[in-house]
């Protein structure tokens, strides 16, 4: 690793001062992808800002029709967390295909989110539960959040707080393990909101998280669910794009059948 | 910074940049805790931090500051742990390079699951590489732990 400055802060207020000393400097929360990509010397922050203990960014709670989970909360609380199994069964579900038992033990739901891996899971479950992600600055909606690979409309500096999870009828997620890394092949997140609507986000298997909204059309119609165009997959040595889109339908057909119908 | 390892309160200097690993093996001559790959995929480094296991190779010393970890030298206080023996007993190992990574997630793994089944063992320990044994022992050491532990 490059050297840099480590601080940290005891609170929001102090994190986004702390933010402003340098260009380069970065937050850092479980560190589970940072870490790794400073070891190979292809990121050089300035500064480290550690917010991954800051009790105000690790809410899990219930607000009218949102569930609402703080950016810091780690995919092992989401995972075990009786209040997210209870109102979104399918982010726990998620949650616990994440990684591995070390990794869900410090990797974040706003570190995930803010450096949308085109097959990382959480963007997924964001986009297909019209989250709001609320920032030190504003509420961004799912649907602006992810702009492609590795890419999302965050300012620099600009700190994720908590996500707005819009609770459904009901929920699953369904993935496709690349055997090695644990990472999705394939990954399928289903919300229905009303008796013929149902959301649709696919992971992992394209340049980012999309809504597949031929396979929601279909649901609404009760028609057959529509083979997924492979022309503009994700080709590389793990799977063809004709491969990831035969396994997307197959998915989200497993994911149905885990719904109650 | 100040850190608690296996029970002692330890007070010292690292850099910026020190991974938690690298100051229980350089500085504090832990060298149970193995370092395999560095790049977070082996497990060969896990320890405990706060009740949870973590890969110390991934994390900076900095972060840990104030925390309690339990090195694989802090399961064995008196006599070995039940895992170690049953890793032992049922031959869990053949080089041993992953073994403590191994016994430190199936310490985590019988606290979550005391009775667990093959699947839910292949879950806990999927954060651990082995190269040698293929991993029949390894689950054959996890469930005689399991047994060792409830008393049977």
């Amino acid at each position: 690793m490059y050297p840099f400055h480590y601080l940290r802060p005891t609170s929001i207020l102090e994190a986004k001062q702390q933010i402003l000393l340098d260009s380069e400097a970065k937050f850092i929360a479980g560190g589970m992808t940072l870490l790794p990509a400073m070891k190979h010397r292809l990121a050089n922050p300035s500064h480290l800002i550690d917010i991954g203990h800051l009790p105000e960014l690790g809410c899990v709670e219930k607000r009218e029709a949102y569930l609402v989970i703080g950016a810091g909360t780690k995919h092992m609380t989401v995972a075990r967390d009786t209040l997210v199994k209870s109102s979104i069964a399918g982010l726990a579900e998620l949650a616990i295909l994440i990684g591995d038992p070390q990794v869900r033990a410090r990797g974040t739901l706003g570190g995930s989110l803010a450096n949308n891996d085109p097959s990382a899971d959480y963007p997924a479950a964001v986009l297909a539960l019209n989250a709001n992600i609320v920032t030190d600055q504003r509420t961004i909606a799912a649907k602006d959040f992810f702009q492609g690979l590795y890419t999302t409309c965050l300012n620099d500096g600009e700190l994720i707080q908590e996500v707005q999870f819009k609770i459904p009828l009901q929920s699953t997620y369904v993935k496709l393990k690349q055997a090695a890394s644990g990472y999705a092949l394939a990954g399928v997140f289903v919300a229905q909101y009303g008796p013929n609507e149902f959301n649709v986000a696919v992971t992992g298997v394209g340049n980012g998280v999309f809504r597949w909204t031929d396979a929601e059309n279909a649901l609404s119609k009760n028609k057959a669910i529509p083979v997924l165009n492979h022309d503009q997959l994700m080709e590389d040595i793990h799977a063809s794009g004709k491969y990831r889109a035969h396994m997307t339908k197959v998915l989200l057909e497993k994911a149905l059948t885990q719904l109650t119908r | 910074m100040k850190i608690t390892i296996n029970g002692t309160v330890q007070d010292i200097a690292v850099n910026d940049n020190t991974l938690l690993v690298d100051v229980l093996r350089d500085q504090l001559h832990l060298t149970g805790t193995h370092v395999g790959c560095d790049t977070s995929q082996c497990g060969c480094c896990t320890v405990q931090m706060n009740g949870s296991t973590i890969k110390s190779c991934t994390i900076l010393a900095l972060q840990a500051q104030d925390a309690q970890i339990t090195t694989i030298e802090g399961l064995a206080n008196q006599g070995l742990h039940p895992v170690q023996e049953a890793f032992s007993q049922e031959h869990g190992l053949q080089c041993g390079f992953c073994t403590p990574g191994m016994i430190m997630s199936t310490v985590q793994l019988l606290k979550d699951f005391p009775n667990p089944t093959d699947d839910q063992i292949m879950a806990g320990l999927a954060g651990n590489l082995c190269r040698c044994t293929g991993y029949v022992n390894i689950i054959a050491a996890v469930k005689s732990a399991a047994k060792k532990m409830q008393g049977q």
